[in-house]
């Protein structure tokens, strides 16, 4: 029965999707309608296709797993989400990426860089960037969705690859952003009432929120034992002060994630499908609720979970789940909720994973076609062309999910770490020339250059090198020098962003200020309408 | 407060719901704010343009 009623579930949100990407195909008649979807997106469509692609199954069972072992210290990337990642996103950054990406004709994140700077390379440079190095995280959310697909609908995990992989690249292939971001709008709304749901029925579980707080606190003595050699303090307490556990949650996750996200190119892409400003205005005010409702509820509950595990087998979440971090959220839901929330959370999870990947994919097919073909050979761009460009980085992106783990043994480690490494490499290559070039007239096209190419060199040094969690499995400093990472404590635990980026921000200052500042006529017409 | 003890976890607590709250009331006070960012002239020249490349 339960089976039947999750097929049937399952259906009905498949069903739904395929009509609103067959909406968007309809609507889809020009080059701007399907790389910008005609710039004409509703703010609660806009808002909830922001937040829907940035919050992956990843986002909620993953991290909402970690939370489970670090406890509500992880609420400051939940902070940063909406601080960073909404207000400072929409409101610092998003007003003046529309104007000028509007003033510039630009269509994409690397040609408004690469048109904001006179500079072909930095376009290519940029779009070579997402074409190498986003498919590695598709395939991380690949490989999550697939694994919930297997276990729960009972598919062999290959069949289930391919097929998630096949409905999403329908709808993206044919619909472009309008098929993206109609569907996201409606898997959005599908995350925010299963989390919400997720949210009250744990605290109505746990006898209400002052009380579920109280019996997690008094499980201090508990994680201390498990964890207490790494800085931890409790659930409901921050790892003592420099722990390695400090280092990790703050520089990682804190930092790595919550700053990683303003230089996302499927992100920053949205904010030149509005209008106006009226819109992001509107947009705004959507999409904090809609963060504090994914990423909030996930570390609350991951952290809480260690109560109901506690009270029911006597071991905290952890050791309940057996070391198995991405199974904690799936097993709390099993053990505790009806089974009608069961079948809202897997749709949930389905939802988060087909928005966050029909985004991606259509980012890795324009970075291919308009970034790097159009821009390489001159060609003026044709739907025809992106459709091309959308579907070889879908092939590409699912071999990968696909064949890295079969054919190379840290494969399915090295996507594991796919997101930090994409979040890292995008935010410091691409952050100090995106605000150079949203506030900057004095930024050249050699400062910002230079900057970009500083950052991408440090951030895969530090990767390839350092970061212990990234260079082990990358196998290169084994390989070259006979250990995991070249340094120790702190540094191995360091995020490559504390490096990279400050460097890369003061190489674009220091070469744009001994280079040829750029013409004043094509600054007049991209601040055109700006201050 | 609310169970909780430790003074930098009832501050981010309080922050994701204040930033939260940041995001409603600059969404609301400009909700009828900058409408007027569009040249339609400028976006019927582009059409026109990849009217002709589509020709």
């Amino acid at each position: 029965m339960y089976r039947l009623a999750l097929v049937l579930a399952t259906l009905v949100y498949l069903l739904i999707t395929g009509y609103l990407g067959y909406v968007a195909y309809r609507r889809t008649k020009t080059t701007t309608d399907y790389l910008l979807a005609g710039r004409e997106a509703h703010p609660y469509i806009m808002a909830m296709s922001y937040g829907a692609t940035f919050i992956s199954t990843s986002a909620i069972v993953g991290f909402g797993g970690t939370a489970a072992l670090f406890g509500l210290s992880l609420l400051w990337l939940t902070f940063l989400n909406i601080f960073v990642g909404i207000f400072i996103a929409f409101v610092f950054f998003g007003h003046r990426t529309r104007a000028m990406g509007y003033n510039l004709d630009a269509h994409t994140f690397p040609e408004l860089l690469g048109k904001r700077f006179q500079s072909r390379f930095i376009q290519v440079f940029s779009g070579i960037l997402i074409f190498l190095f986003m498919p590695i995280y598709v395939s991380a959310v690949l490989m999550g969705a697939t694994q919930f697909l297997t276990v729960n609908l009972k598919v062999d995990y290959e069949a289930g690859l391919l097929l998630f992989s096949a409905i999403v690249a329908l709808y993206v292939i044919m619909g472009g952003l309008k098929g993206v971001m109609y569907t996201d709008a409606f898997q959005g709304t599908v995350m925010f009432v299963g989390m919400l749901s997720l949210l009250f029925l744990t605290y109505y579980r746990l006898g209400g929120v002052t009380q579920a707080h109280e019996a997690l606190t008094a499980l201090t003595p508990k994680a201390q034992e498990v964890f207490g050699a790494m800085g931890h303090r409790g659930f409901t307490s921050m790892p003592a002060f420099l722990s390695p556990l400090w280092w990790t949650v703050v520089s990682t996750i804190v930092l790595g994630v919550g700053i990683g996200v303003l230089a996302q190119p499927q992100l920053v892409v949205r904010f030149m499908t509005v209008r106006s400003s009226r819109e992001l205005n509107r947009a705004t005010a959507i999409g904090g609720i809609f963060i504090l409702a994914m990423t909030g509820v996930a570390f609350v509950v991951g952290a809480l979970t260690n109560v109901y595990f506690f009270n029911t087998t006597g071991q905290i979440s952890f050791l309940a789940a057996q070391k198995q971090v991405d199974s904690i959220i799936p097993l709390f839901i099993e053990r505790t909720m009806p089974s009608w929330f069961s079948i809202l959370f897997l749709v949930t999870l389905f939802a988060a994973a087909m928005s966050t990947m029909s985004s991606q994919y259509h980012t890795i097919g324009t970075a291919l076609s308009r970034d790097i073909f159009e821009t390489l050979t001159g060609r003026k761009g044709t739907i025809g062309l992106s459709r091309v460009g959308t579907s070889i980085g879908i092939l590409l992106s699912t071999f990968l999910g696909w064949g890295l783990p079969r054919f190379y043994g840290a494969g399915s480690e090295i996507i594991a770490r796919g997101t930090s490494i994409f979040f890292g490499l995008c935010a410091s290559t691409l952050l100090p020339m995106y605000i150079g070039a949203l506030y900057s007239r004095r930024i050249t096209k050699a400062g910002a250059i230079a900057g970009m190419v500083a950052g991408f060199v440090a951030s895969m040094f530090w990767f390839l090198f350092v970061h212990e969690k990234e260079s082990q499995v990358l196998g290169l400093c084994h390989a070259l020098f006979g250990r995991g990472a070249l340094w120790g404590l702190p540094w191995k635990v360091v995020d490559p962003i504390v490096i990279a980026l400050p460097l890369a921000a003061l190489v674009t200052v220091l070469v744009s200020r001994f280079t040829q500042p750029p013409d004043e006529t094509h600054l007049k017409t991209c601040f055109n309408g700006l201050s | 407060m609310l169970g909780l003890h430790d003074f930098w976890i009832i501050l981010v607590y309080l922050l994701c719901i204040g930033s939260t709250l940041l995001c409603v009331v600059y969404g609301l006070v400009n909700w009828n704010r900058g409408g007027d960012g569009v040249q339609p002239e400028k976006i019927l020249r582009w059409e026109k343009e990849e009217e002709e490349l589509t020709e």
